[in-house]
């Protein structure tokens, strides 16, 4: 806080002698630097950046799940074009249980089309070409029937969209348009129970389930989208930037929800967020104008970058 | 600061005094004139509508007091009592009334339900076609199409109607047998209720598949992506998730449908029949191939005799029960939408 | 082809329930192509079969040998006529209650008792209004119809456009409402900052802006003016030929009888006097093509891009 008095000059007629002005004086609060070391390795905290970068930012790492990593997907030398427009190339990268795969990168590298290559939803708009191979528990999605990939393979999109149902109806939608028998409602319920439990989100609406779905808050609208997509028991869980509409309470929410799916479920995201990529990811890809230009675990790709490229971008040089 | 130089300084206060006084205004046309001036013109509207609804009833009355409430019943031929009705002497006193509108109304039911029901389930599947599975190329002969046919005048449809379809059907599709088995109640020419339902179906379809049409193509695109990424496949995407929201469209489309075959008398009164006969389920097969007059087509046929004071009454009469049908329609429709808001499906 | 499906998801997977809708989808299609298909080639084959501009330009005579005598001149000027008297009427008035609705609305209870109205005259059958209007020109209006040796009749070109424009009432106000309603508020609010009073912004910001829309509504109106019969059968007198009001020149016009296409159609049916179906047939093709180009009009006028407004 500065607080500077001024003082006037003398008048041109000085009928009073005013006392002499008190010297101006600058009442400022001290800051002292913070000296943040950076702790030893191992400690749990990675800074981003790598060393010798100078950058202070601190974010705390989590647990490595102990759980086998068992690899679900895999992507070989992916190609994804619009029309004449190169979205993704040549990637390779593998997706598994047991862990977080982050797909990082500044906007229009060609995370989010990778992603929804993975349950075939590029496939919706028109120009979409694509080349190369996905395999799912070793068979090739491009000769499953897309609706039985799409139950194995569920994604969250970046906006939250319950449908116009209750909240019941919601997570049960996964159970009941995929067969051609209709299941009773009693049926149902153990299982949209276990989804919301998993969710986190059967304390909440528990007793409503009944409640139109679009009644409730952003936050727990997309754990209900995450509770849903949970609900048909999918091998991988894809998420869209998840939190990018949400809060930061909400995020954290979501984000705890995450690693304590990912023994159940391979996860990957795509975040725009590098904090919530360090926080939430074992591995990490970094996708840089539709190339794959790095992939490791967080701590080597965020900590001690081999590409220059992904050096910067880590670093904050562009976004 | 003196405030009274003031007023005359700030603009646009030169205005008529007392008149404008919220909003600003030079002149004649300041904005409270204006509204005012639009207000009178809605309010005249308004007051010739509502006088046109209150003279209806007022000249049907006489005809319901009359008959009380067996007006609706039935009873005896309905063309020969309007003959009775119109041959009235010409004292008010000795004015006959007699009517039982069974026959009419029946009829009008039975053409009007026929037409909406079928008319509507056609309809959805054909515009799930339309939104879903038709090829581009056929969309864009076929939409244009359907609206144009949303246009044709229903006496076209009354053509087409009486020189083709009315001979084909009395020819080929009634036997002579059948046509002998009730020669004695009434005629069997081919004018009947199913042509009236074939042809009133097809000319209320084309706007309800459009309403319906442009209804599924409003549906968010994040609750279809959503549904698909769940692993549902086309048909239950749109059944489901599209169908749904457009619950709101299709009942909207229901109700206009339903309104215009209400008042549809040309046609009706080319191809459903010359005889007031009410059909009867009954007769089997038969049935579908007596004639009938819903009340619109009997208010065509009748309305020269406007000026006879009791015939005319009678008329009127006739045409209040439509109004009041109609009326009821459109609220049946608002309670229904509201109904569907609850879940978020806007109507 | 609709949003969320994919070219490979293949039919034959489905379960029974969704196939079964799939087939209803596409029977349903294939059953509208066929039946759009037959009325329009089955028009226009009987209106070539009977093509004959001569009579377009004949007056309709009055022999008995209908089939050999006449034209439709006469009901051709009659539906002109009524178009553009009804749209004169229904177009000014549209607009003002459109208006008055959207910008104005005070009070509510007025606003919403003028909305349900409109709805009533849009759910009215036309019999219904021509009944109306009948009893409305013959006892109270009758200097505006038709004189017949001093017996009023009700019956004249202003009775019927009266009543014709309220039909076309609904649609205009309908469109102009929806013209209006999707320009966005900053649009007035910048008027209105610089100064321009709410009548001056009306005339002349938004209502030019509208007028795409506007242009819809009317051409929608005239459309179901064109193709009404009931309306014209009891309030235009249904004379074969235009017949002078008595007063002659134009306001003997207007205050005469005559015919329109619709009820030249109807009265040449089985429905009427029934002699003569060939030209029936015509008649009925050429008001086809009156609806076609109408309809031409209103899809020009929607798809012509409205001013894009930053949102």
């Amino acid at each position: 806080m500065d607080s500077v008095m001024r003082s006037e000059g003398p008048r041109s007629e000085p009928d009073l002698v005013l006392a002499p002005p008190p010297p101006v004086r600058r009442i400022l609060v001290e800051e002292e630097p913070t000296v943040v070391q950076p702790p030893a390795p191992g400690n749990g905290y990675v800074p981003l950046g790598g060393h010798g970068n100078g950058l202070t930012t601190q974010v705390r790492r989590r647990e490595p799940s102990s759980a086998p990593k068992i690899e679900r997907m895999r992507t070989e030398g992916v190609s994804i074009a619009y029309g004449e427009k190169l979205a993704v190339d040549e990637v390779t990268i593998p997706v598994r249980q047991g862990e977080v795969l982050a797909l990082i990168g500044p906007s229009g590298c060609g995370k989010t089309t990778l992603l929804r290559s993975l349950n075939r939803l590029v496939e919706i708009t028109p120009t979409a070409t694509r080349g190369g191979t996905i395999t799912l528990d070793g068979e090739d999605i491009d000769r499953m029937e897309v609706t039985e990939l799409r139950r194995r393979v569920s994604m969250v999109f970046q906006q939250p969209n319950p449908f116009p149902m209750s909240v019941f109806d919601n997570i049960a939608y996964a159970l009941r348009e995929q067969g051609s028998r209709r299941p009773r409602k009693e049926a149902l319920h153990e299982h949209v129970a276990d989804a919301l439990v998993r969710a986190g989100l059967w304390d909440e609406v528990g007793s409503t389930l009944d409640h139109p779905a679009l009644r409730l808050s952003g936050g727990q609208q997309q754990r209900l989208c995450i509770a849903r997509a949970l609900a048909a028991r999918p091998e991988v869980l894809l998420l869209d930037e998840p939190c990018s509409a949400l809060d930061p309470r909400s995020t954290q929410v979501i984000e705890d929800l995450i690693l304590k799916l990912r023994d159940e479920v391979a996860v990957v995201i795509v975040t725009h967020n590098m904090q919530q990529a360090l926080r939430v990811a074992d591995h990490v890809g970094f996708m840089y104008l539709g190339e794959l230009v790095e992939y490791g675990p967080a701590e080597q790709v965020f900590g001690s970058p081999r590409e220059e490229r992904t050096r910067e971008y880590v670093g904050g040089a562009f976004g | 600061m003196p405030t009274e130089g003031i007023a005359a300084r700030l603009p646009g206060r030169r205005g008529p005094g007392p008149g404008a006084s919220s909003a600003a205004g030079t002149g004649f046309w300041s904005d409270a004139r204006v509204e005012r001036l639009l207000g009178a013109v809605a309010c005249l509207v308004l007051l010739l509508i509502v006088g046109m609804i209150g003279f209806v009833f007022a000249k049907a009355w006489p005809s319901f007091a009359d008959n009380g409430l067996a007006w609706f019943a039935s009873g005896g031929d309905v063309d020969l009592q309007l003959e009775d009705i119109f041959a009235s002497p010409a004292n008010p006193a000795e004015y006959v009334y007699h009517l039982r509108a069974w026959p009419l109304l029946w009829g009008t039911f039975v053409v009007t339900a026929g037409a909406v029901t079928i008319g509507i389930v056609f309809s959805l599947f054909a515009a799930i076609f339309i939104v879903e599975f038709a090829p581009s190329q056929v969309n864009r002969v076929l939409e244009p199409v359907v609206r144009l046919l949303a246009a044709v005048p229903s006496v076209v449809y009354g053509l087409i109607g009486i020189l083709v379809i009315v001979p084909w059907v009395g020819e080929h599709l009634i036997s002579l047998e059948r046509k002998e088995s009730v020669a004695n109640l009434v005629q069997l020419d081919g004018a009947s209720i199913s042509v009236g339902i074939l042809i009133l179906t097809v000319m209320i379809v084309p706007i309800m598949i459009a309403i319906v049409v442009d209804a599924l193509r409003a549906v968010p695109r994040s609750w279809t992506e959503g549904a698909a990424a769940l692993g549902a496949n086309r048909w239950r995407i749109t059944w489901t998730i599209a169908v749904r929201t457009a619950r709101p469209a299709i009942v909207a489309a229901a109700v206009l449908a339903t309104a215009r075959a209400l008042g549809e008398a040309i046609m009706l009164s080319m191809v459903a029949g010359s005889a007031s006969f009410a059909p009867n389920p009954i007769d089997g097969i038969t049935f579908l191939f007596e004639p009938t007059r819903p009340l619109a087509s009997a208010l065509v046929e009748n309305v020269e005799g406007l000026s006879v004071v009791p015939f005319g009454e009678t008329l009127f009469a006739f045409a209040a029960v439509l109004l009041v049908s109609s009326m009821f329609l459109s609220l049946a429709g608002f309670v229904a939408k509201q109904s569907m808001r609850k879940y978020g499906v806007r109507p | 082809m609709s949003a969320a499906t994919s070219p490979l998801d293949s039919v034959r997977s489905w379960p029974l329930r969704d196939r079964l809708g799939y087939f209803a989808a596409w029977a349903a299609g294939m059953a509208l192509i066929a039946i759009a298909a037959a009325i329009l080639i089955y028009m226009g084959y009987r209106g070539a079969q009977y093509f004959n501009l001569g009579l377009l330009i004949e007056s309709p005579s009055s022999s008995l040998n209908q089939a050999k005598s006449g034209g439709f001149r006469d009901p051709l000027i009659g539906t002109a006529t009524l178009l553009v008297l009804s749209t004169l009427i229904a177009a000014p008035l549209g607009v003002t209650i459109a208006v008055w609705l959207t910008e104005y609305g005070r009070p509510a209870g007025l606003a919403r008792a003028v909305e349900s109205a409109i709805e009533v005259v849009a759910g009215t059958p036309s019999i219904v209004l021509a009944m109306f209007g009948l009893i409305l020109f013959q006892e109270w209006f009758g200097f505006l119809t038709f004189d017949a040796e001093g017996a009023v009749l009700g019956r004249s070109f202003i009775a019927a456009a009266s009543m014709m424009s309220l039909i076309a009432l609904p649609l205009v106000v309908g469109a102009t409402r929806e013209a209006l309603n999707s320009i966005p508020g900053h649009v007035r609010e910048a008027s209105y900052a610089l100064g321009k009073t709410k009548a001056a912004t009306i005339r002349r910001v938004l209502l030019p802006a509208a007028r795409p829309g506007i242009g819809t509504g009317a051409a929608l109106g005239m459309g179901r003016v064109a193709g009404d019969t009931a309306i014209v059968v009891v309030l235009l007198g249904a004379t074969l030929q235009i017949l002078n009001g008595g007063d002659g020149g134009v306001f003997g016009f207007f205050k005469g009888t005559g015919g329109t296409l619709t009820s030249y159609v109807y009265y040449n049916s089985p429905a009427g006097e029934g002699l003569a179906p060939e030209k029936a047939y015509f008649a009925a093709f050429v008001l086809l093509g009156v609806v076609i180009l109408l309809n031409f009009v209103v899809a020009r006028l929607a798809r012509r891009r409205e001013p894009a407004w930053i949102r």
